[in-house]
């Protein structure tokens, strides 16, 4: 872990505007903020953790625990909630049996909510690891997490 | 300059791609397309090609903005036009290469459109109702050219109003912007030749400029299409102000949902760079500028422009009270110009064909055109470039061709969280930044959701609420509490425990939220509640009164309280 922290931390100069900057790589790197990477982030930055934190805990994309494998995010942005966004995520919920911001047990999924993903005019829309899926029902959100489920297991 | 010769090979190779010696191929590759699978469609396309020993050249464009008919494609044969086909499969999409390119089969069941006079029954690409209502003046490359290639931005008359600019006093610039009438598009409407000015005057160095695209408002996305399919007007449009206004430094700031907007500005930058449009003494003159990319980090307030100075500087994303406006004081406290991507594609055709131009079109107070993402219960959805003037009904059932399922229209919302719901009797009202004021909605960034009889207007009142509430940064006491109370009022009464009283306290809350909140967000997070009250009053009354929910949507008022699967 520390490595890569590290490795981070040297492409920026030890500036407080490039705060934002390096958790967003660092959590790139590590897929969240671990406290070690907070502590290695505030001695870099020279200023206090609480500082780091204050900031981090500011901006939803930032994650303080691990998250699972693959990330489910639910788009509820006004176009997806008037064309059915509410029902895509409850059936993420109960297909996962986990609510937003939690991992399931195997720690293969987590489940996020969104309010937009710019693709709007495909409502309702949800993201499954950085592919956008348009026109979403139901139906649709049970067959993608089978066939995700089913090349994972092809491929083991 | 450019050089001749650079802008000489940009428009001999667009010659080559419009002209052609063999065919060429466009596939729309915003998100729209890629979500549509225009991915799948690109390889069926290459595999055919190479299974058919077909030479043909494939460019990846942006979004044309009639996002209802991806994934898209266009061919243009040699000595045959454009013509676009709509809703692909990597089937169909391979059919394409065997009936029209081998066997001269246009296939008009496919085709949307010609770029030029109908075909074999294809009508007029721009004959048709939802392009023939707009006037694309910002719009006018998205899904034209390939987002990734600054030689097809030169061709089509990229940076000729830099040059131009670079070539006159920054007052003239300003001076220009001003009479042309462009207001802000990223939602306060104010004038961007005034803002500029103010900005230009104060003396104090270095001064920064800004491209907000951070483009918050769920619902709208004509930020991200400009970004992902046409980056170097935006760029332009922030060479051209920060030339005007004297800046050194410049940032835009995308927010973090957007990876693609992202890369392809990313990219757009390197090119500018390498081509001598960024840097130290750009193209020969005093002028030195560069631009960096900030990616947002997922909160709502920091589209507002002092919380997203303060995001920039690395902090929380808070905003502070105005004045000193950020013209004045910005980041560091040095003078810095904030505009809105869509503004800042306008730039370079005023400084093109001048103020006169601009003035000409739109109404009395708002110029020009606006820009919308029409979603929601309609028909074609996707983004449109209409003049400013144009009425509601125009845009939802001419270009939008109106509710889809034989249902009902209800509503309009504008303005995302801080705009607000308009009914069917302002369906003729004329699209403009006071007559929306005056409606109780604000023209917003151009945010436009469309909903049918099955939208319960206390639900939708309620959904702005909770995200008011959770995006209330905190800091002052209206925003923060009010916002809570009112979403709070909001789902008692769609749980069925609503008040006589609570139409009245909703009121009441409101005016106090709107008078007391430090920022835009809590001024206009009332909005949506206000005008659902105002245009739909009945529907809070069943609510409360009867314990019913009109449209079926309050799950705890519908079937007397049995949740319908
Ligand atoms: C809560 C809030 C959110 C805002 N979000 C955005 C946004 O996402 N994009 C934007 O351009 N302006 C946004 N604004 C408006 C900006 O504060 C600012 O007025 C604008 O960027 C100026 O650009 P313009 O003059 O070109 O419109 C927001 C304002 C408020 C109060
Ligand atoms: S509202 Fe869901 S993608 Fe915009």
């Amino acid at each position: 872990m520390a490595t890569t922290v590290i490795n981070v931390l040297n492409q920026y100069s030890r500036d407080r505007r490039n705060l934002i900057p390096i958790l967003q790589k660092v959590q790139e790197k590590e897929k969240y903020l671990s406290s070690e990477s907070i502590s290695e982030i505030s001695i870099y930055l020279g200023i206090s953790e609480n500082d780091v934190y204050s900031v981090a805990s500011f901006y939803s994309q930032f994650r303080f625990i691990k998250p699972g494998e693959h990330t489910v995010k639910v788009c509820l942005g006004t176009a997806c909630h008037v064309r059915g966004g509410a029902r895509v995520l409850e059936t993420v919920e109960r297909e996962l049996k986990i609510k937003p911001g939690q991992t399931t047990a195997d720690g293969k999924y987590s489940l996020e909510t969104v309010a937009c993903i710019g693709a709007c005019a495909l409502a309702p829309t949800m993201v499954l690891d950085n592919e956008v899926q348009r026109s979403m029902t139901p139906q649709k959100v049970v067959d993608l997490l089978k066939s995700k489920n089913k090349a994972e297991n092809d491929a083991k | 300059m450019i050089t001749a010769d650079f802008r000489a090979m940009a428009e001999s190779d667009w010659q080559s791609i419009t002209d052609p010696s063999i065919p060429q191929i466009f596939i729309g590759m915003a998100t729209c397309g890629e979500a549509a699978g225009a991915l799948s469609i690109y390889k069926a396309m290459e595999s055919a090609l190479i299974k058919n020993r077909i030479k043909a050249r494939i460019h990846k464009t942006g979004c044309l903005g009639m996002c209802y008919c991806e994934p898209m494609v266009d061919i243009i044969k040699p000595g045959q036009p454009r013509i676009t086909y709509k809703n692909l499969t990597p089937e169909t999409a391979s059919e394409l290469i065997t009936d029209y390119l081998i066997n001269g089969n246009y296939r008009p069941d496919l085709a949307l459109g010609v770029w030029g006079k109908e075909l074999d029954g294809i009508p007029n690409l721009f004959g048709l109702d939802f392009m023939k209502f707009q006037q694309r003046t910002a719009l006018k490359n998205i899904g034209v050219i390939n987002p990734e290639d600054i030689s097809q931005y030169v061709a089509c008359g990229g940076y000729k109003a830099f040059e131009k600019a670079l070539g006159t006093s920054q007052q003239n610039i300003i001076d220009e912007v001003e009479k042309s009438g462009l207001r802000g598009l990223g939602g306060a409407g104010f004038p961007t030749g005034l803002k500029w000015k103010a900005c230009y005057k104060t003396q104090s160095f270095p001064k920064y400029m800004i491209c907000n695209a951070d483009e918050g408002d769920p619902g709208a996305y004509m930020d991200r299409s400009l970004l992902e399919s046409d980056p170097h007007s935006v760029l332009e449009g922030m060479l051209i102000a920060a030339y005007a206004i004297g800046c050194s430094r410049g940032y835009i700031y995308i927010r973090d949902e957007y990876p693609l907007a992202i890369k392809r500005m990313a990219i757009a930058i390197d090119q500018t760079r390498q081509y001598g449009l960024l840097g130290d003494n750009i193209l020969d003159s005093d002028f030195s500028f560069d631009i960096e990319i900030r990616e947002g980090a997922g909160a709502f307030v920091c589209g507002e422009e002092s919380a997203l100075l303060a995001s920039i500087e690395g902090n929380r994303g808070m905003p502070r009270h105005r004045p000193p406006y950020p013209a004045e004081s910005g980041l560091w406290g040095k003078p810095t110009d904030i505009n809105n991507v869509k503004t800042l594609a306008n730039i370079p055709a005023i400084i093109t064909n001048g103020a006169e131009w601009f003035a000409g079109r739109g109404t009395e107070s708002s110029k020009g055109t606006a820009i919308f993402a029409l979603t929601g219960k309609v028909a074609n959805r996707g983004l449109i470039e209409v003049p400013m003037g144009i009425t509601i009904r125009r845009i939802i059932y001419d270009i939008g061709g109106g509710v889809p399922d034989g249902k009902k229209f209800k509503a309009v919302q504008t303005g995302g969280p801080s705009g607000g719901c308009l009914p069917a009797e302002l369906l003729d009202l004329p699209i403009a930044f006071d007559s929306l004021a005056a409606a109780g909605s604000i023209m917003g960034s151009g945010g436009m959701v469309v909903l049918d009889e099955d939208t319960c207007m206390v639900d939708v009142a309620r959904f702005f609420l909770d995200f008011a509430q959770q995006e209330s940064c905190g800091q002052c006491i209206p925003c923060r509490l009010g916002t809570k109370q009112m979403f709070e009022i909001l789902d008692d009464i769609t749980k069925g425990n609503g008040k006589q009283t609570d139409v009245d306290v909703l009121l009441e809350l409101s005016d106090s939220i709107v008078r007391t909140s430090l920022c835009g967000l809590g001024r206009t997070a009332p909005n949506p509640v206000l005008t659902t009250i105002r245009y739909f009053r009945n529907e809070y009354d069943a609510h409360i009164n009867d314990k019913k929910c009109p449209a079926n949507v309050c799950q705890a008022l519908v079937n007397g309280g049995q949740v319908d699967e």
